[in-house]
Formats: structure tokens, C-alpha cells, sequence
């Protein structure tokens, strides 16, 4: 730029930018450095530090239940999300730009509209239909939010994907479904892949929805949504918070850089 | 293929994913709908399935409900305005006043938190507004009295703001990023200070990016009940807790579902009016 700069201006500027990015990462920093506390009461500073909780929360049997619920729901909800996300993506490709943001204004409500809503939704429905709330429950529910994660991804793909290379298939004689699975399905495998990261992050954390359709089962989330609420084995919380991070950020950065390399080969 | 054929290769595949989303999330909104207009059997407990506006007149009528809706809809409006005034700096340097390396790990560090657990992110702020927490070990150490907010409307605040920040961030960086320096160079050549070229080049062109953030920020602190039981207090209630509340054995599902409704309303009517300031443009 010609005009001078104001230093005073862009000192304040970026004195306020990095006060903005403390406030966003300090609360993660504390409550992950708790997990270390060797206390059974939280105080600020922590005095001593220990691993001894670890091994207290492992040994918990109601934490060693929920994680498995978790993992379990978060494990077929993805897979289920995955071949339904997929398939509405092959789908609706080559479809009509109208027909293209209806389906995908129909996959988006699900995780658009408020949680409450949709949890609730849920809940009238399976209790018109008598169906008891169980793992089941927990799994459908989870399915229908996680679709449009793995929708997005692998749409996103397909529309850098130049349709020459199928018709290429095609033109050596290849039948449309040798042409799909030897052709287009290798090239989507990245984005499908990074996309159940995501959608395995996105439920097993989940809390709102899963609320209304658990019934007796008790996710990790609803552990640590119970046990915060009541005030109860905080220091278990406290170990249970740091896993959470741990399980939901370590898929979220291997996930952008499969996206990454992915996008990067082609 | 002939078109037909290509027409049901469509179909097949269509069939599965929104037969599923046709039947478990269509099939549980009308639900949702047609419940709101029943009521429970006082006596029983049982519900009745007879078409009646009950539940919607309590809803208008009973002020506790009125004071509840109006404490959801101000506090979302008081996080989105606090986000927008937050985001500001960080968005501005993240979009004009760093390199491109600087920028990914500035932009990773922002959605860090977006990606990690909730209720840990809630349940940090117990930690550092709590009675023996970080605030007051720092109000101290500068020898200041304790602070009280824990369990208040204002941690409330705090909480909600810091929550749903980086969804705000991530649109104002992508508006912030288009503007042209050319015109801000014009502006300057011009002869206008730089507050002019802020009020008049650059703050305009940034409120599709601020709409955007602001659907987030509002629908999603509109929708909420857990952040108000973690570590609001007496007078926390939203609409989400009415909800939370009525669901289940003892609970009033058609009422819940009556209130459920309103909140849709209001966040049906929030994204219209961000539409009209560009929040759905291409990003």
C-alpha cells in the first residue's frame, strides 16, 4: 500500500488477534493439563502431578461400558453412513443443479437444524411407533446425521473428477460397473476415507441427539454429561475429557491430510 | 446406456439413502408436526391424539414460557454481536496480514477446538470460572477480589461465545480474504484515512462473511440446552431445557414438541433474513 501505515493501529490489531486466539486455546491447554492433577478436588494451580487417575478411569467399569457403546455406535453409524452418503452421491451426480440442492437441502437438516429438534423428532416418532429405545435407536439416529459428512466428501471428489476418464473405461470395452468399480472407485477411496474420519468424530462425540434416543444406554458423552452435571468423579472426568480430545482430534487431522493428499495427487 | 436405463441406474441408487432419510427424519419431523397439536391426558398421562391449539396458547399466554423463549432468542443475539466484535482481528490477520504457511497453521489452530469435544470445551470453563478456578487465581495474584460468575447468565455468555467463535471465524476469513487490495489501495490513494476505508470499503464488503457466521452462532446457541445446565444457574433455562425437561416418562412430549416447533420458527426466520445479507452466497 502507498498510504503510510498506522504502527499504532496494526500493533492494536494484532495485539487483539492474539488475545482472541488465547481466549480459544487456553481453555483446551487447562483442561487438558487437569487430566495430570493429582488431586481428587480442582484447584487452580494444580499442586502436583500424577498419572494416578488414568489408571483410577480405566479400571472404572460404568467408563469402560460407555467408551464401548460409543465406539460401537460411532463404529456401525459410520458404516452405515458411509454406503447410504456414497450411494446418494453417485446418485445424484449428473442430476439437474435443482434436483442437486434438494437432495442435498435434505441430507444438510439433519445436522442444520438445531440438535434439540432433531432429537426430539426422533423421539416422537420411535415412541408413536413403540419401538423401544436401545442401541438400535442410537445407531439410526447417528446414521442419519453422519450421511451428509460422507455425501459431502465424496461430491465434492466426483465433481473434479474429469467424466472422460470413465468414458476412456468405457471406450476399451469395459462394462459401466467394471468401468465404476476399477475406475471410480479407487479415485473416491480418499475422500471416503477421510469422510468417516469425520463422521466417526462427529458421533462418537455427539451428545444432544443421543440424549433422546438412548434410552438406558449411556455413551461416553452422556457419561461425562451426567457426571459434570452431578459433580461426581471429576478427576474421572477430567481423564475422560482428555481421551475425548485425543479420539476426536487425531481422526480429524489424519482425515484433512488424507483429504490433502488426495487432492494433491490428482 | 440408453437414457432410460440411465434413468434407473439413478433411482437404484437413490432408493436406499433417501428411503432411509424419508422414513427415519421426514417420517420423525411430521411426527414432530402433527404432536405439537396433541395433548396429555392429565389423569393417565396417556396421550390423546385430538387436534387442539392447547399447547401453543400456554406457549403465547403463560410468561414463564414468554420470558424463556425471549432469555434464548436475546442471548443468542448478545453471542452472535460478541463473536462478530471477537473474530474481527483474528479474521483480519488471518486474511490479509500473514503468509501462506503462517495462514494454514493460524486457520488449523482456529478449528481445533470446533473438532474437539463440546462438553470438554463447556466443562473447561467450570474449571477456570469455578471458586478456586484460574480467574480468580489471576484476580488475586493482581490483587483483585473474586469474581462470582460461575453458574449466571454471564458465564453463560462467556461459555456460548467462546463455543460457537470459530464458526464465525471461518466465514470472515473467506469474505475478508476476496476484497481486492487494489480497492483498498484506491481507497487510500484517494485520500481516506484508514477508519474510512474500514467504514466504507472494507466493513461492507465483510457482511455476507458476518451473516454466514451468524446463522451458527444463532441457530446453534438458539438450539442448545447443555451449556445452560453445565454452567448457567437458576435463571439459565432456554427452550432446549423446556424441551429436555418434558421428554421421557413423567414428561409432556406434545408440549415439547409445541415449544420444539416455535424455536424452528425462529431459526427459519433468522436464516431468511441473513439470506437477504448474502449469508448463503458462494463462500
Amino acid at each position: 500500500m502507498k498510504h503510510a501505515r498506522n504502527p499504532a493501529a496494526d500493533m492494536a490489531i494484532w495485539t487483539a488477534a492474539i488475545a482472541v486466539l488465547g481466549f480459544l486455546l487456553l481453555p483446551l491447554v487447562i483442561v487438558l493439563l487437569y487430566a495430570f492433577d493429582a488431586s481428587s478436588v480442582q484447584v487452580w494451580p494444580i499442586r502436583a502431578l500424577s498419572l494416578r487417575w488414568f489408571s483410577a478411569t480405566w479400571a472404572d467399569e460404568e467408563v469402560r461400558s460407555a467408551l464401548l457403546i460409543s465406539l460401537e455406535v460411532a463404529g456401525l453409524a459410520t458404516l452405515l453412513a458411509t454406503v447410504l452418503g456414497t450411494l446418494a452421491a453417485l446418485g445424484m451426480n449428473g442430476l439437474s443443479t435443482r434436483s442437486m440442492q434438494a437432495g442435498s437441502f435434505l441430507l444438510t437438516l439433519p445436522i442444520a437444524l438445531p440438535g434439540v429438534l432433531t432429537g426430539i423428532a426422533m423421539n416422537s416418532f420411535f415412541t408413536l411407533l413403540d419401538i423401544p429405545f436401545t442401541f438400535i435407536t442410537l445407531v439410526i439416529a447417528h446414521t442419519t446425521f453422519c450421511m451428509v459428512i460422507i455425501f459431502n466428501n465424496v461430491m465434492a471428489r466426483l465433481r473434479r473428477l474429469p467424466p472422460s476418464l470413465r468414458e476412456a473405461a468405457q471406450d476399451m470395452g469395459a462394462t459401466p460397473w467394471r468401468g465404476f468399480v476399477t475406475v471410480t472407485l479407487p479415485l473416491l477411496a480418499g475422500s471416503v476415507m477421510s469422510g468417516m474420519l469425520l463422521a466417526f468424530a462427529l458421533s462418537f462425540d455427539e451428545v444432544i441427539v443421543s440424549t433422546f434416543t438412548a434410552g438406558s444406554e449411556t455413551t461416553l458423552p452422556l457419561w461425562i454429561f451426567g457426571a459434570i452435571r452431578l459433580g461426581q468423579h471429576m478427576p474421572e472426568v477430567n481423564v475422560v475429557v482428555f481421551a475425548v480430545i485425543a479420539i476426536t482430534i487425531l481422526p480429524i487431522i489424519a482425515g484433512q491430510k488424507l483429504a490433502a493428499n488426495a487432492s494433491r495427487e490428482h | 446406456m440408453t437414457p432410460g436405463r440411465k434413468l434407473l441406474g439413478h433411482i437404484a441408487l437413490l432408493v436406499p439413502p433417501f428411503g432411509w432419510l424419508g422414513i427415519f427424519y421426514l417420517g420423525s419431523l411430521s411426527v414432530l408436526l402433527l404432536s405439537a397439536f396433541w395433548q396429555v391426558d392429565a389423569m393417565s398421562g396417556e396421550i390423546v391424539r385430538d387436534w387442539t391449539w392447547e399447547n401453543f396458547r400456554i406457549l403465547f399466554s403463560d410468561t414463564t414460557y414468554t420470558v424463556i423463549a425471549r432469555r434464548t432468542t436475546g442471548i443468542a443475539l448478545l453471542v452472535t454481536v460478541t463473536d462478530i466484535i471477537l473474530a474481527w482481528p483474528l479474521a483480519w490477520v488471518i486474511a490479509r496480514k500473514v503468509g501462506p504457511r503462517l495462514k494454514l497453521t493460524l486457520l488449523v489452530l482456529v478449528a481445533l477446538p470446533l473438532w474437539s469435544s463440546m462438553l470438554a470445551r463447556i466443562y473447561a470453563w467450570r474449571l477456570i470460572l469455578g471458586h478456586d478456578g484460574v480467574l480468580n487465581w489471576g484476580l488475586r495474584l493482581v490483587g483483585l477480589p473474586d469474581q462470582n460468575v460461575a453458574f449466571t447468565n454471564i458465564a453463560l455468555w462467556i461459555v456460548f461465545s467462546y463455543l460457537w467463535l470459530p464458526f464465525m471465524l471461518m466465514p470472515m476469513v473467506a469474505a475478508l480474504e476476496r476484497i481486492p487490495a487494489s480497492l483498498l489501495d484506491a481507497a487510500g490513494d484517494q485520500g481516506a484515512t484508514p477508519w474510512q476505508v474500514f467504514r466504507t470499503v472494507v466493513f461492507p464488503l465483510a457482511i455476507p462473511g458476518m451473516a454466514a457466521g451468524s446463522v451458527f452462532t444463532f441457530a446453534v446457541t438458539q438450539g442448545d440446552y447443555v451449556a445452560p445446565m453445565l454452567v448457567g444457574g437458576a435463571g439459565s433455562e432456554f427452550i432446549g431445557n423446556v424441551v429436555y425437561s418434558n421428554v421421557g416418562v413423567s414428561g409432556n412430549v406434545p408440549f415439547a414438541a409445541a415449544f420444539s416447533l416455535v424455536l424452528l420458527a425462529m431459526v427459519a426466520a433468522y436464516m431468511l433474513l441473513a439470506r437477504r445479507f448474502g449469508a448463503f452466497d458462494a463462500q
